[in-house]
């Protein structure tokens, strides 16, 4: 199995490289970051605000089944070139990890492929190895239940 | 602090990760795995050396010739790291990709 999203994170570095190529136009690739309907959909989170523009604001916030606030996170967009880049902060709310910095960068590779390279910059190496290590066994079990109900809504 | 031991460095170059595939097909030697490539065959063999240095290929003597191959457990390691990272932003990244081919076919 080709394994379309790969991750560049060198030891002892405070940063890591996400890319991935999308069999999707560039616009098409670029909305999915834009529209909140959208972005609810495939992050499986609720969007209260997403202001796309310089010195614009994001917060997210998702619920468990009970309505139970579990995760909420926000950040502010300090670049927001469409089609071509956001930069932009991300940070997690009451969790002991500081806020990381994000360059997204889209391109086409060819008509209808397009590319994302997220380049994510944390506080420290120590707080990257723990973003990388710890909370994700849920966030794949979340992914996988949201990929789940999507598909299950196309049937 | 020795850099070049360490295997996430290791991985970080692209003609490294391509070795790796290679000899994870099957044990090559150093020529054999050259061929593969553009890069001269000093260049290639300074990859071996550092591949090897930080464990994620071991070398095995047959006859003349030396066989490369690769350290499945040290390969694990690097990947269980990072796998589950990987895996929830493969996962959104699909559920996205999916989510747009609809969105596509709508208009």
């Amino acid at each position: 199995m080709e394994r379309k999203t790969k991750i560049d994170a060198e030891d002892g570095k405070q940063g890591l490289l996400i890319t991935r190529v999308f069999d999707l136009p560039l616009e098409l690739l670029f909305k999915a970051y834009v529209e909140a309907d959208i972005v609810e959909q495939w992050m499986g989170t609720k969007v209260l605000k997403l202001e796309n523009k310089k010195h614009g604001s994001y917060q997210f916030e998702t619920s468990d089944a009970q309505g139970n606030v579990i995760f909420r996170a926000n950040g502010v967009i300090h670049e927001f070139s469409p089609n071509l880049k956001i930069t932009r902060t991300f940070e997690m709310e009451n969790t002991p990890f500081p806020v990381q910095l994000e360059f997204l960068e889209f391109e086409e590779l060819t008509e209808g492929i397009s590319k994302l390279n997220m380049h994510i910059v944390y506080k420290s190496v120590a707080f990257r190895d723990q973003m990388l290590q710890l909370p994700f066994a849920q966030g794949i079990n979340m992914a996988h239940n949201r990929l789940q109900d999507i598909l299950n809504k196309l049937k | 602090m020795n850099l070049r031991r360490d295997v996430f460095q290791a991985i970080a170059d692209p003609t490294r990760r391509a070795i790796l595939l290679l000899v994870a097909s099957q044990s090559m030697t150093a020529g054999a795995l050259a061929s593969n490539f553009d890069t001269s065959r000093p260049t290639v063999s300074k990859h071996l050396q550092i591949l090897t240095e930080c464990e994620l290929l071991q070398q095995e003597q047959n006859g003349r010739e030396i066989y490369y191959h690769i350290n499945a457990k040290k390969m694990k390691e690097v990947a269980d790291f990072i796998e589950p990272f990987r895996k929830m932003w493969d996962d959104r990244f699909n559920t996205l990709e999916t989510i747009m081919k609809n969105y596509k076919s709508e208009k």
